[in-house]
């Protein structure tokens, strides 16, 4: 089945940890300078999503019990929609508020197109 | 061509302290918790201090601080605080290359920028808000022979900022000059990949304001700036970073009902006009400049003129001018005064890039020049550098739609007058914006037509106190640089007076 979101095993690790750590997650994937672009990671209903969101996938972690839902502005999703995301994470300082960053690691978004088929799927 | 040797090492000017904690009611305090993070320096990736990790027992510490601070120091003169600022702009100014040096120690720009740039801005955005708080008056409205409306200045008591990594001074002190000029105590805290370059300019001045004026908290985002932005002890936030903390500052603002300013960046155009290859002169030449202005900071700028938009008529032979011009970059040691483009500020910010680049040739983009990650050799190595990148594409692609943050063009062409504003315009950003041109009526009329808060014109990446510096659409919300910023710093006292001895009548 197609999906718009994936984790590596390295961003599912740490999805668990955080999840032991601090309780259910969710992340809203940023947009503009500084740190824009990168994943931000909350406890799940710490950032309030509205019309303006658009949830793009509710991960399935094992070990997490409750799905991790992503989400990204419905206008940046315009802008991103032909490309499949993967949740990744590198060493790093992070910034933002996202949950991470005291671990000395940062979620990244790594991209790849999704394929004529993939796009089908998903808009039916 | 002068090498500076590495704070810490033989012959340096400027050294770091190994642990820097908070600073809270005039002295430096151990974090509650007791615990500290490491702090590499991007040059290298070697760690060189100690940073005190903040939590919100240490915030509440900075604000009580505050609170004790802000009514005296609200009712100082304006000429009071005034020369403080004059001071500290004096001292720094005394101080100008060790400031630089150590700026770009911590944050991998080369020290060429924080010697002409950072640090004399930030100099002149002390003495400008120190003018500019002193030239300040309130009005008296004449209603009518009896009645006056008296409108004064207040300060807004605590404020909280929180300052991105990118400019650790500069950005401090475009935010930190026009809150103490209008009279505010303030809880600062810095980024975490750059948290030291402002300790430093700290030991040079602290003794200059009364202790409780100025905190700084160091920390994380989620432990240390999280407490700060949703406390309701603070009458304001100032934030610069990216849209979804910037969303989520504003949640907490409603909750405590107290105004944001935000500035989260862009993905700003630069649109060269076929007049300006009329000529092969200075302007020509200074045009070819600001197309290579995407590697200043190494692309690390909120105003990044990211996206370039050349006119079809001249595109090839401009492009190759333009190509020719950055492969001329010289890239090394951030710290020899003959280095233009340095180190990313991070290694997730390394990465990141990374990522972009591989997205952008995956829709399509052709690297013209650049597309990876640069090995420097010896000691820089382990440092965070990417090569100058230009990209041929469109402007539908990720790569012309974010802001990547490094030294990454991405380029495209246009037809006429009417295409080049709806590609400048085709995006969720209005930050920055350049225009070339030398039709000054076409410059004007494009200037206009931009949705950005800032067009330069014939010119790009100049960042003079008294220009307002803001954002349209998603770029966020009020202006820094400018008198006006006093605005977002103060509140309005309206006395309405009656010099009349006699009853209204209604009663």
């Amino acid at each position: 089945m197609a999906t718009r979101v994936d984790v590596t095993p390295a961003a599912a690790d740490m999805m668990r940890r955080l999840r032991g750590q601090h309780g259910p997650l969710m992340f809203h994937q940023s947009g503009g300078c500084c740190d824009g672009s990168s994943p931000m990671c909350y406890l799940d209903g710490e950032f309030r999503t509205g019309q303006s969101d658009v949830l793009l996938e509710s991960l399935k972690i094992d070990g997490v019990d409750e799905p991790i839902t992503f989400w990204m502005s419905s206008s940046q999703f315009e802008l991103w929609k032909h490309t499949h995301l993967t949740v990744d994470v590198v060493p790093g300082r992070g910034s933002g508020f996202s949950l991470e960053a005291p671990e000395g690691v940062r979620f990244l978004i790594r991209s790849r197109l999704l394929t004529s088929e993939e796009l089908a799927e998903l808009a039916s | 061509m002068t090498v500076y040797a590495a704070p810490g090492t033989d012959g340096a000017i400027v050294n770091y302290e190994s642990r820097y904690d908070h600073f809270i009611g005039g002295e430096y305090v151990p974090p509650a918790k007791g615990q500290y993070f490491t702090n590499p320096s991007p040059v290298t990736g070697q760690d060189f201090c100690e940073i005190a990790r903040g939590t919100a027992e240490d915030v509440e510490k900075a604000l009580d601080a505050a609170h004790g601070a802000a009514d005296a120091w609200g009712r100082t003169s304006a000429a009071e605080r005034a020369v403080i600022l004059n001071k500290i702009a004096d001292r720094m100014e005394a101080n100008l290359e060790k400031l630089a040096v150590a700026e770009a120690w911590e944050n991998g720009k080369p020290v060429r920028e924080t010697l002409a740039a950072d640090i004399p801005l930030a100099i002149d955005h002390f003495r400008y808000f120190a003018g500019a708080i002193r030239a300040q008056e309130g009005t008296a409205g004449e209603l009518d022979d009896d009645t006056v409306a008296y409108h004064f200045h207040e300060p807004l008591g605590v404020v909280a900022q929180i300052i991105p990594w990118n400019f650790p001074i500069l950005m401090a002190v475009w935010k930190l000059a026009p809150a103490l000029a209008a009279g505010n105590a303030v809880v600062l805290k810095p980024a975490e990949q750059t948290p030291a370059s402002i300790h430093y300019w700290l030991s040079l001045v602290a003794d200059l304001l009364p202790p409780g004026v100025l905190n700084i908290v160091n920390g994380f985002g989620v432990e240390a700036g999280k407490p700060l932005a949703s406390s309701n002890r603070v009458a304001k936030v100032a934030f610069t970073g990216e849209t979804t903390t910037g969303r989520l500052i504003m949640q907490y603002a409603s909750e405590n009902l107290i105004p944001v300013t935000l500035e989260l960046g862009g993905k700003s155009p630069n649109i060269f006009f076929e007049d300006i290859s009329r000529l092969d002169d200075d302007f020509y030449d200074k045009s070819l400049e600001g197309f290579a202005m995407f590697a200043l900071n190494q692309g690390e700028v909120c105003t990044c003129p990211s996206r370039a938009l050349i006119q079809q008529s001249i595109y090839p032979d401009y492009l190759a001018a333009g190509v020719k011009r950055v492969e001329n970059l010289k890239q090394g040691n951030p710290l020899d005064t003959d280095t233009q483009v340095g180190a990313q500020a991070s290694n997730d910010q390394l990465e990141k890039i990374l990522s972009y680049l591989d997205i952008g040739r995956q829709e399509g983009a052709k690297a013209l020049t650049g597309g990876a990650r640069a090995d420097l050799g010896g000691n820089l190595s382990g440092g965070y550098y990417v090569q100058p990148t230009i990209f041929e594409g469109n402007n539908s692609m990720r790569i012309f739609q974010e802001e990547i943050f490094g030294p990454v063009v991405s380029v495209t062409s246009f037809a006429d007058y009417a295409d080049a504003i709806k590609i400048a315009n085709d995006t969720l950003y209005g930050l920055g914006a350049g225009v070339w041109t030398r039709d000054i009526n076409l410059a004007y009329r494009a200037g206009r037509a931009i949705k950005a808060g800032r067009v330069w014109t014939n010119s790009y990446h100049l960042y003079p106190a008294h220009a307002a510096f803001g954002g349209y659409k998603q770029s966020g919300i009020g202006r820094e640089n400018h008198k006006m910023m006093l605005d977002h710093y103060q509140q309005t006292k309206n006395l309405l007076v009656s010099y009349s001895p006699k009853a209204m009548g209604f009663f």
